[in-house]
């Protein structure tokens, strides 16, 4: 079941000289873990903008095409409808974060939609520890530093528990260890509550191998749109200078010697696996 | 040169960022400071310009304790570009947020005009030259927050976390550029936990944990030391990854990046073959 739909999607912001989305057509499964990538300025964000309703009721501007998210027309219901099915964490955390506490922050969403307090209680729990940032439940959000933010901004759209869920370049702010394990947790949502997950990243060497679906954009439009191996082994993809991980980068370096191994490796597991029987023959 | 002498700092919140630290870093040096969130990176660099003074010990920059000059003095000389360039950026235009500085330190109008030309062309930000930086997205105002720094030309460039917002072509250009700058005799202070984009620049590393040092040295060696990064919340490069399950083959596990793979890998296979 198709949980995003676009079709001949165009988009130009208020006052903007050239659309930002041109001709996008795009269709994401119920369930699926989508890589969305592509240079910076590609119009990454803007899509996502559109997937909640912030585009078009907050930002205005030129929209044309079809646009459906969660089976419903994006342009005829109001963002707050939107973003009950539709949780976006922005890759500023900053941007996101208000209360005197993280534990207020995580509940504020909640509280908003009237759930009960033991209920509550119970989602932010469950929400902490997910994200792992029990400790820092009475601390203040401003004074925590850039990556606990993020996890906490992560936590509080976690916390609504939406059918879909957009992160902006979730781990910018994290360490690798911080952000292996916040993919590690978006994937387990993926995998325990069926949430579909569109992951804007340029950092592919630790988010690749929990992808399904990969779109890369450039100059507003879809370039690519695939099964990772693919997508990462395209000529394509190289020319425009996505980040790609660096086991495909040895695959590709060593299929240019004549050695081929058993396929294309998304991670490092993988290629370790598929050197060793090259290695070994 | 930058001297750390054994200093220790506590915010006013009560939390101990650093402890007993001390840390040289020679002219015309690249130094990465890694380490988990937390660690006390950010509040190391703020002590190279002054911006914070250490509570105990001192920090001597050129031989001179930042307790004794100005941060307007010492920003002469150690240019520092803030992680979160909304932290430093305010004036309409990107022009004018790069004049500024250059107004500041009293240069005259032509050489403001011809710093500001040349900033805004070594960073590809010329077409937004009468743009507001608030307009721009986040991975160019952060190219213009590097580019206002750069114009008055100090000899310590310190960038926190660069790599955050940068696709990947502006990453490479990034790296080309931190080569270049430390080629012409720069001194260059990167915050970071990106482990791959180290792994491309093989910097000295001074990784940090707990508001203190546990390791420095070459990008090679510190990265490719499991028991190191666990502590520091760092993930070896996806090279050194697929090595490090290699080595009962009899291969090194001390390998960082593509290019060097590539060759050791071609090398172990051709000796198969003979």
């Amino acid at each position: 079941m198709a949980v995003v739909e676009t079709k001949a999607l165009s988009y130009t912001y208020p006052g903007g000289s050239k659309p930002s989305l041109r001709d996008v057509s795009l269709t994401i499964q119920k369930g699926e873990f989508v890589i969305l990538t592509g240079p910076s300025g590609c119009g990454k964000t803007t899509l996502c903008r559109c997937f909640n309703g912030l585009i078009p009721h907050f930002y205005g501007g030129e929209l044309k095409g079809d646009l459906r998210v969660a089976e419903l027309k994006v342009s005829e219901h109001p963002i707050y409808e939107m973003a009950k099915r539709v949780g976006l964490v922005f890759q500023n955390p900053e941007n996101q974060l208000f209360a005197l506490s993280v534990e207020k922050d995580v509940a504020f969403g909640l509280e908003n939609l009237g759930m009960p307090r033991d209920e509550i209680r119970k989602r932010v729990d469950w929400t902490l520890q997910m994200t792992g940032i029990e400790e820092l439940r009475e601390r203040a959000p401003h004074e925590l530093s850039g990556g606990q933010q993020q996890r906490v901004a992560i936590a509080s759209v976690l916390a609504m528990q939406p059918e879909i869920m957009i992160f902006d370049e979730p781990t910018s702010f994290l360490d690798p260890l911080g952000a292996q394990k916040i993919f590690e947790v978006i994937n387990d949502l993926k995998n325990k509550l069926g949430i579909t997950v569109i992951l804007v990243e340029h950092r592919l060497d630790l988010a690749a191998k929990y992808a399904d679906h990969v779109v890369i954009m450039d100059e507003g439009k879809i370039v690519l749109d695939g099964e990772p191996r693919e997508i990462f082994n395209s000529e394509t993809a190289w020319l425009l200078g996505v980040g790609i991980p660096k086991a495909v980068r040895l695959w590709h370096l060593l299929q240019e010697n004549g050695i081929a191994l058993g396929g294309v490796p998304v991670s490092s597991e993988e290629a370790t696996q598929f050197l060793r029987e090259v290695l070994k023959r | 040169m930058i001297e750390i002498k054994d200093i220790s700092f506590t915010y006013p919140t009560g939390v101990e960022a650093l402890k007993d630290v001390s840390l040289t870093i020679g002219d015309g040096e690249f130094v990465a400071i890694m380490g988990q969130n937390g660690a006390g990176k950010t509040t190391l660099v703020k002590h190279f310009n002054g911006l914070l003074k250490p509570a105990k010990g001192e920090v001597l920059v050129d031989g001179v304790s930042t307790r004794d000059v100005s941060v307007a003095k010492l920003a002469r000389k150690v240019g520092f570009v803030f992680q979160n360039p909304d932290h430093q950026l305010f004036s309409e235009t990107v022009e004018e947020e790069i004049a500024f500085a250059l107004r500041n330190f009293g240069f005259d109008e032509a050489t403001i005009e011809k710093r500001v030309t040349w900033a805004l062309n070594l960073l590809d930000l010329t077409e937004y030259r009468k743009t507001s930086p608030f307009m721009l997205s986040g991975g160019e105002r952060k190219r213009v927050a590097l580019a206002s720094v750069l114009a008055w030309d100090p000899t310590v460039v310190i960038l926190d976390e660069p790599t955050i917002g940068q696709d990947h072509r502006q990453k490479e250009n990034l790296r080309q550029f931190i080569v270049q700058l430390n080629g012409q005799g720069k001194t260059v202070v990167v915050v970071t936990h990106d482990v791959e984009f180290v792994a491309e620049c093989n910097p000295r590393v001074v990784l940090m944990t707990g508001g203190q040092t546990v390791a420095d040295g070459e990008a090679k060696k510190i990265l490719t030391d499991t028991t190191l990064t666990l502590a520091a919340s760092i993930v070896p490069p996806q090279i050194t990854q697929i090595f490090l399950g290699l080595t009962d083959l009899g291969l090194p596990f001390d390998v960082i990046n593509v290019s060097e793979a590539k060759k050791i890998l071609l090398e172990y296979l051709e000796g198969a073959n003979h």
